[in-house]
């Protein structure tokens, strides 16, 4: 055993394996990426409502772009680990661009999406190019910056961008030329859920990819993905860059489907609610943008209507009792639970 | 050209006056990020704190001002060791994100808590008689409360250096800001005196808030709207640096001034930008040290 | 003369007044199994960061077989064939032991950075980091969280990830620290039996170890080297007996 050369101490690649001929400690992390039942669930939800609850379906393509946008964020804060409190700016970016063009005769929608994704990962490569330079609360700070200097940007900028007013004049025209926006949200909501879709595919598959655990390698420790050689700000900045544009995508969406763009595309309440949602529904867990995002919503909505004082006043103490008991978020809790029922 | 002259001279009187506040609020951010490592969002609470206790002693009680400020300070930072004894303590050492959370829930709460107790308006500062109306210094006319601040600022910052430079307790300090764990195995008390240094943070941005009321309105939504600007200070002095947030805080008090002043069209947009600016240059900001231990 | 697997010239750190490591020359030979010893605060891990770019120096040069790496990011130097372990367990704590080496393996082949295809299809690396664990008499807990493992086979993972790197040299500090002797019986089975053209360096302070494992020895001693010789010549050295006097009580 200890005259064997270097070359051969990992076993030599063998032929392509059946699953069922894996030594059984392989078998799980090789299974892990295949499609489990309860994936399915959020589909057949969604395409229930659509007959369920016709008078909600405005409500409805907007949880979807709100879950479009958690999900995205989820990539950088639950699996890369970077601590972002400005993916507002990336959001807001998508948004005005869309908006901008469509404003001013551009009014495809489907490029438009493209467009605006294009921007947004504009605005992800060169503030992450900074950004993921730096470390901890100097970083928190700059994502915070980037979407506060955008947002100023496009306040003062009012001629351009409407300003305060909000950007006015988007037209846009039918999907494909032939599904027009109606006033009962229909195609809106369609629309939404197969982007959501799209997303969740793309995310879904940058997760279990190699790329996606080295995300979460560089999230569990970053000193031992640089001793393993990898090329960590690189990766970083590409988990980055994909996240602005789909956040962007996410944006562009809601310009879309509401031919309106107003400052708080940007804000910093927009940045904090999708962190929020996500903790809410558990971070790094790819479905805790499913579960959080409704609920959050929900409760948003029936705080506006009392006094937002108590709205302030509960969510801080509902995140206290989350980061003191239950960090994992809600599928956190269902994790645990599954793990007990199964002992 | 005196135009230009007097505009300057003006400029500087008042970002100088804005950095002294900036700074005694801010230090204390830099000192704990430092020494405990902890992501305090919620600083600014504190400076709010001092900022309403101050008023309400002041405007409603008829403390004379000089009290008021005075124990407002000692008040908040007394009551704040109560928080990081509960709160703060679980979570040194852990996970920024749970940081990060639980601070700005904080924030959140004591938004909701001032509302309820104060109301949704801005605390009333008059300053007292003595420090009311103009000065006249060196043939120009000067607020007297600005120039009160300023002076009062030198008074602190220099005591508060002089403190840290020169006592026991001062080096005890310092060295556990600049290493941790080799402070913790020589034998000094980390435990008793990350609960000082928090109340010393805490109650010199009471202070800050107290005294730059003036300048920084004291309201319910304060410590999440100023929030930013506090990061900004401590990032560009450099985390856990005592004397870095100073120069900061007279940059960006300066600039911002006269931003402000030369191009309000532009709002804050400079500051932010020359933040970004500085901090490419320099990610650990403008004394922060490289390889800390 | 052949190149050396590993070799420094000069190497100098200081951290401010204080100066860490002086002129340290130092030669790894390729195969070789040498021994890095000296008391405490001498240096060596600060020495062993220098070396894999964890650390950059004040002056001095760092070659790997002959080639200029003193430029290099940590990371490149890994893929020249360069690994480490750390002195304190440095493993992704909340992923399995079997991830822990894929991600290694992983990297080493090229495969981290693919978007699309998922990391469980890629059934080679899969295989690669499961003989290893067999190796290392770790494949019983290849599913298990790494956080959930003893220390003392927390250990042995790390050297299991150094070794999916598949390093021309690899760099172990104190690989035995912290494992309870009846553990490291298996970590001295594992360093025994690497391969021959490996260049190996460790870090110890356990003297049994170190005689038993090393055909050279290295002192390190306030960041310079006092004296390099064969086992031997280093247990009858006096100076070393000096140095180690107040070392040598107490385990």
């Amino acid at each position: 055993m200890s005259d064997t050369p270097a070359s051969s101490l990992a076993a030599a690649a063998p032929p392509p394996i059946r699953d069922a001929k894996l030594p059984e400690g392989v078998r799980l992390l090789a299974r892990r990426h295949r499609l489990r039942w309860y994936e399915g669930l959020p589909w057949l939800i969604a395409i229930g409502g659509y007959f369920l609850f016709p008078d909600y379906l405005s409500l409805g393509a907007q949880v979807f772009i709100a879950i479009l946008f958690a999900l995205a964020t989820d990539l950088i804060l639950g699996y890369a680990g970077v601590i972002t409190l400005g993916q507002a700016a990336f959001f807001g970016a998508g948004a005005y661009a869309c908006g901008l063009l469509s404003a001013h005769g551009w009014t495809e929608p489907l490029s438009l999406l493209v467009v605006a994704a294009a921007a947004a990962a504009l605005v992800g490569f060169l503030s992450g190019f900074v950004i993921l330079r730096t470390t901890g609360l100097t970083q928190l700070m700059l994502t915070l910056i980037v979407a506060v200097m955008l947002q100023e940007a496009a306040n003062k900028a009012s001629t351009v961008t409407g300003g305060a007013n909000g950007l006015q004049g988007m037209v846009i025209s039918p999907i494909l030329g032939v599904f027009d926006f109606d006033l009962y949200g229909h195609v809106a909501y369609i629309y939404c859920l197969i982007l959501l879709f799209l997303g969740w595919v793309l995310i879904r598959t940058l997760v279990h990819s190699p790329f996606g655990r080295t995300l979460t390698g560089i999230r569990e420790s970053e000193a031992r993905m640089h001793a393993i050689g990898s090329p960590v700000f690189r990766r970083r900045l590409t988990a980055y860059v994909i996240s602005a544009a789909v956040c962007g995508v996410a944006g562009a969406l809601l310009a879309e489907t509401t031919t309106l763009v107003a400052l708080d595309s940007l804000s910093f309440d927009r940045s904090g609610a999708v962190v929020i949602m996500l903790i809410v529904g558990g971070l790094g867990r790819l479905y805790g943008a499913f579960v959080g995002v409704p609920i959050y919503m929900i409760a948003a909505d029936r705080f506006s209507t009392a006094d937002p004082t108590y709205w302030y006043f509960w969510i801080g103490v509902f995140l206290l009792l989350i980061v003191l008991f239950a960090r994992g978020g809600i599928v956190g809790l269902i994790e645990r639970a599954v793990r007990l029922v199964r002992k | 050209m005196s135009d230009i002259l007097s505009a300057a001279v003006s400029i500087a009187f008042h970002g100088v006056a804005f950095a002294m506040v900036l700074y005694l609020i801010s230090v204390g951010l830099s000192v704990t990020m430092g020494l405990m490592g902890f992501v305090n969002l919620a600083h600014g609470v504190f400076a709010a704190a001092g900022g309403y206790v101050m008023t309400t002693l002041f405007n409603d009680y008829g403390v004379p001002f000089a009290f008021a400020v005075a124990i407002a300070a000692i008040a908040v930072g007394a009551a704040s060791v109560i928080l990081e004894r509960t709160l703060y303590r679980r979570l040194y050492g852990g996970d920024e994100l749970d940081q990060v959370l639980m601070t700005i829930a904080l924030v959140f709460i004591s938004v909701a808590g001032a509302k309820y107790i104060w109301g949704s308006e801005q605390a009333p500062m008059h300053p007292p008689a003595l420090l009311a109306g103009h000065v006249d210094l060196l043939g120009r006319e000067f607020p007297t409360y600005r120039t009160f601040v300023i002076v009062a600022g030198v008074v602190l910052v220099t005591l508060l250096w002089l403190g840290l430079d020169r006592t026991r307790l001062g080096a005890k300090i310092r060295a556990a800001v600049d290493n941790r764990r080799m402070a913790q195995s020589v034998g000094i008390n980390t435990s008793g005196l990350f609960s000082f240094t928090f109340a010393l943070g805490t109650g010199l941005a009471a202070l800050g808030g107290a005294l730059g009321a003036e300048l920084l309105p004291v309201f319910p939504g304060y410590a999440l709207d100023n929030l930013l600007l506090f990061l900004i200070v401590v990032s560009v002095g450099g985390l856990g640096t005592i004397r870095g947030p100073f120069f900061a805080a007279l940059l960006l008090g300066v600039a911002d001034t006269a931003f402000k002043y030369a191009l309000p069209q532009f709002g804050s947009f400079f500051i932010y930008a020359l933040t970004l600016a500085i901090l490419l240059v320099r990610p650990k900001g403008l004394f922060g040290q490289i390889g800390r231990a | 003369m052949s190149e050396a697997a590993l070799e420094t010239r000069g190497l100098d750190r200081s951290f401010g007044a204080l100066q860490v490591t002086r002129g340290v020359n130092f030669r790894l030979e390729p195969g070789a199994r040498h021994a890095l010893i000296g008391p405490n605060g001498a240096g060596k891990t600060t020495f062993v960061n220098l070396v894999t770019g964890a650390l950059k120096p004040s002056a001095g040069q760092i070659l790997l077989g002959g080639a200029d790496i003193t430029a290099l990011a940590q990371e490149q130097r890994v893929r020249r064939g360069l690994a480490r372990t750390f002195q304190i367990n440095t493993l992704f704590r909340g992923l399995s032991v079997l991830e822990n080496v894929c991600l290694a393996v992983g990297e080493h082949r090229g495969l981290a950075g693919g978007l699309f295809r998922p990391a469980g299809a890629h059934r080679e690396v899969l295989m690669s980091a499961y003989a290893l664990l067999e190796r290392l008499r770790l494949a019983d807990d290849a599913n298990r969280l790494v956080r959930e493992l003893p220390y003392g086979r927390q250990r042995l993972v790390e050297i299991a990830v150094a070794l999916g790197l598949e390093p021309h040299v690899l760099l172990l500090d104190e690989p035995a620290a912290g494992v309870p002797s009846a553990e490291s019986g298996i970590i001295i089975d594992v360093i025994e039996s690497l391969p021959t053209d490996l260049a190996l360096l460790i870090i110890e302070h356990d003297m049994d170890l170190v005689f038993r494992l090393a055909r050279r020895i290295t002192v390190l001693v306030q960041g310079a080297i006092l004296t390099e010789g064969t086992p031997p010549e280093i247990a009858a050295d006096p100076r070393v007996r000096e140095v180690y006097l107040g070392e040598r009580t107490g385990h």
